[in-house]
C-alpha cells in the first residue's frame, strides 16, 4: 500500500533521514521503533506531506505521491496523528472532530463516522461540548485519534500514541489500534514503547540515527537479543 | 434550522436599521453636534481597523504590525482620486481603489512571508509600513511631509455606517464559515491544521489580504472625513494603537473589538481637557485593565443573548446565595 524508497530528509545541514526504505502492505500494522532523535517523527511527517524530502520516492497504492501536498494526501486516505496530540485546544471536542472531516463534503457519511468515533471513544461523546484543552492527556490522545479517523483514512499514521499515558491506558489505546486495524485500516505506528508496539505489529523496522538497522516480523524482533538489550530492558 | 437562521438574520437587520435610524435622527435634530460626530467617526474607523486586524491576529494568529501602512494606502489613494474627481462617485471609486491597492500590497508582502512558520510577518509588516510611509514622504503626488488636503467631505453618517456595519458583518460571516474555522485552527495549531488537510498558507494569506483590504477602507474614510492626511499620521504608533484596541477587546472576539474601540475613544475624548496627563492616564488605565483581564474584555467570546442569560443567572445565583 505504502512504499518509501531511498528516502533522504534534511533539516538545513542536518541529515536526519539517510536513505531509508519502508514498505507497508494493505491491512498490516507496521511499527517503526528506535531511540530519541532516530528520525521516526520525521519519517512519518514526510509520509503525510508535512515535511519536504530531499530525495527518494513515496508511493501510495502504486501512485507516486512524492510531491503531493498534505491536503491531497489526506484526500487520498493518509491520516496523521501527530506527536504530542496537537488538538485544537480552545475548540470543543465536537469542533475538533468536525475539522478532522474538513476536506469531506458527504454530510451524511460524516455523521455516520462521527457516531462511529463516539462509539469507539464514549468519553468523547460525553465531552463533546467541552473545550478540548481541558481534557486529560489520555482523552486528548483519543480525541487526536478520533479526529484522524474522521477523514476515513486507508492508512493511519500514529506518532507515539502511548506517550505520557498510564500503563492501563496504554493497553487500552493499543487495543483500540488493533481494533481499528481489524476493521480494515492499515496502520503505520511510531513508538518508543517497543514491547507494546512489537506485540501488535505484523512487521517492524528499527531505526537508529536516520537509518534502518533491523527489520522483521514483530515476533522475530521480540526474540532478537539486540532488541531485547536495547529496547525491551534486558 | 433554516427558520432559526432566518429569524436571527431578521433580528440583526432590524438592530442595524434601528441603530442607523436613531443616530441619523440625533444628527438631524442636532443632538449629535460636530464634535460628537468627530468622536463617532473615529469610533467607526477604529472599529473597521480593529475588526480587520483581529481577523489577522486574533483569529488566524498572525502577528501584524503594519496595519497603519494599509490604512495609509487607502487614505492616499482615495484622496488623490477625489481631488481629481470631486464627486461622491469619485470618492467611492477612490475608496474601492484604495482598498484593492492595500489588498494587493498585502498579497505581495504576505505571500512570501506567510509560507514560513513563526513571527516573520511581524518584522515584514513593520518594514512594509515604514517603506510605505517613506514612499509617501517622497512622492510629488502625495505632497511629501506636508500632506494632502481633501477639499470635500464625502463621508457622512450613511457611508460611515454602511462601511462599518458592512465590515463587521462580512468578517463575522467569514469567521463563522468553514473558512473561518480553518483560520482559527491555524491559530490553535498550524501543524495539526495541516495534518487534517487545511492549506495553512492559503488561509493565512486570505485573512491577511482581507484585513489589508478593510484597513484600506478605514483609511479612505479617515481621509475624507478629516480632510487632511500626512505620512506621519500612519506611523508605527498608529499600528500599535490599533493593536491595543484588538488586545484590549480580546484576541478573537469581534464584539470585543467593537466595545474596545468605543470605550477607548470615549476615554481618550474625555481626557482631552487635560492634555498634559492624557497619555499618562490612558496608559495607566490600559495597564490596570490588562492586569485584571489579561485576556482582554471579552477574551475570545462574543457578546450574545445567551451570554447575557449566563451572566444574569450567575448574578442571580450570587444574590440568592447571600440572601
Ligand atoms: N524542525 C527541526 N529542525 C531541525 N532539526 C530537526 C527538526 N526536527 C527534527 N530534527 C532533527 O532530526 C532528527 C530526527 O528527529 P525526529 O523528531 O524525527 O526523531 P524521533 O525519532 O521522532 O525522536 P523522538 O523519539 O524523541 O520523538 C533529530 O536529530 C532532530 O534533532
Ligand atoms: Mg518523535
Amino acid at each position: 500500500m505504502l512504499e518509501i524508497t531511498d528516502l533522504n530528509v534534511h533539516f538545513g545541514v542536518i541529515h536526519a533521514i539517510k536513505g531509508i526504505s519502508i514498505k507497508v502492505n494493505e491491512g498490516e500494522i507496521v511499527t517503526l521503533i528506535g531511540a530519541n532523535g532516530a528520525g521516526k517523527t520525521t519519517t512519518l511527517r514526510t509520509v503525510s506531506g508535512l515535511k519536504k524530502l530531499s530525495s527518494g520516492t513515496i508511493t501510495l497504492n502504486g501512485m507516486d505521491i512524492t510531491h503531493s501536498s498534505a491536503q491531497d494526501r489526506v484526500k487520498m486516505g493518509i491520516s496523521h496523528v501527530p506527536e504530542g496530540r496537537r488538538i485544537f485546544s480552545t475548540m470543543t471536542v465536537l469542533e475538533n472532530l468536525e475539522l478532522g472531516a474538513y476536506l469531506r463534503r458527504d454530510k451524511s457519511e460524516i455523521a455516520k463516522d462521527l457516531s462511529m468515533v463516539y462509539e469507539r471513544f464514549p468519553i468523547l461523546a460525553d465531552r463533546k461540548k467541552q473545550a478540548a484543552g481541558t481534557l486529560s492527556g489520555g482523552e486528548q490522545q483519543m480525541l487526536a485519534m478520533g479526529r484522524a479517523l474522521m477523514s476515513r483514512p486507508k492508512l493511519l499514521c500514529l506518532d507515539e500514541p502511548s506517550m505520557g499515558l498510564a500503563p492501563l491506558l496504554v493497553q487500552e489505546i493499543f487495543d483500540i489500534i488493533r481494533d481499528i486495524n481489524e476493521k480494515g485500516t492499515t496502520i503505520l505506528l511510531v513508538e518508543q514503547n517497543a514491547s507494546m508496539a512489537l506485540q501488535i505489529a505484523n512487521r517492524a523496522y528499527v531505526m537508529e540515527t536516520g537509518s534502518i538497522t533491523l527489520t522483521g516480523t514483530g515476533a522475530e524482533l521480540m526474540q532478537s537479543d539486540d532488541i531485547k538489550k536495547a529496547y525491551l530492558g534486558g | 434550522m433554516q427558520k432559526l437562521l432566518g429569524s436571527n438574520f431578521l433580528k440583526k437587520a432590524i438592530f442595524l436599521a434601528a441603530t442607523f435610524g436613531l443616530v441619523q435622527l440625533l444628527i438631524v435634530t442636532g443632538v449629535i453636534n460636530p464634535f460628537i460626530m468627530d468622536t463617532l467617526t473615529t469610533i467607526c474607523i477604529n472599529i473597521i481597523l480593529a475588526v480587520s486586524l483581529n481577523l489577522i491576529t486574533g483569529f488566524t494568529g498572525q502577528f501584524s504590525l503594519g496595519h497603519a501602512g494599509f490604512m495609509s494606502i487607502g487614505a492616499y489613494t482615495c484622496t488623490i482620486i477625489t481631488l481629481r474627481v470631486p464627486t461622491t462617485l469619485g470618492f467611492i471609486t477612490g475608496l474601492l481603489a484604495g482598498a484593492i491597492l492595500a489588498a494587493l500590497v498585502g498579497a505581495v508582502v504576505g505571500l512570501p512571508t506567510l509560507r514560513l512558520r513563526g513571527d516573520y510577518l511581524a518584522i515584514a509588516t513593520l518594514g512594509m509600513a515604514e517603506i510605505i510611509r517613506i514612499i509617501f514622504l517622497n512622492l510629488d503626488i502625495t505632497n511629501g511631509a506636508a500632506g494632502l488636503f481633501n477639499n470635500n467631505q464625502y463621508v457622512n453618517w450613511f457611508w460611515l455606517f454602511l462601511f462599518t456595519a458592512g465590515t463587521v458583518v462580512l468578517i463575522s460571516n467569514f469567521i463563522k464559515s468553514s473558512h473561518g474555522r480553518a483560520c482559527i485552527s491555524i491559530r490553535e495549531d498550524e501543524i495539526a491544521a495541516e495534518a487534517v488537510g487545511i492549506n495553512s498558507t492559503k488561509y493565512k494569506v486570505t485573512a491577511f489580504v482581507m484585513g489589508a483590504f478593510f484597513a484600506g477602507i478605514a483609511g479612505s474614510m479617515h481621509s475624507s472625513y478629516f480632510y487632511f492626511i500626512k505620512p506621519d499620521l500612519f506611523g508605527f504608533l498608529k499600528s500599535i494603537n490599533i493593536l491595543v484596541i484588538v488586545v484590549f477587546g480580546g484576541l478573537g472576539s469581534i464584539s470585543g473589538s467593537i466595545i474596545a474601540a468605543i470605550l477607548l475613544a470615549l476615554i481618550s475624548t474625555s481626557l482631552q481637557s487635560i492634555p498634559e496627563l492624557q497619555m499618562v492616564i490612558y496608559a495607566a488605565m490600559l495597564i490596570t485593565i490588562m492586569l485584571f483581564r489579561p485576556q482582554g474584555l471579552m477574551g475570545s467570546k462574543e457578546l450574545s443573548l445567551s451570554l447575557f442569560k449566563k451572566w444574569s443567572s450567575l448574578i442571580h445565583r450570587k444574590n440568592g446565595g447571600e440572601a
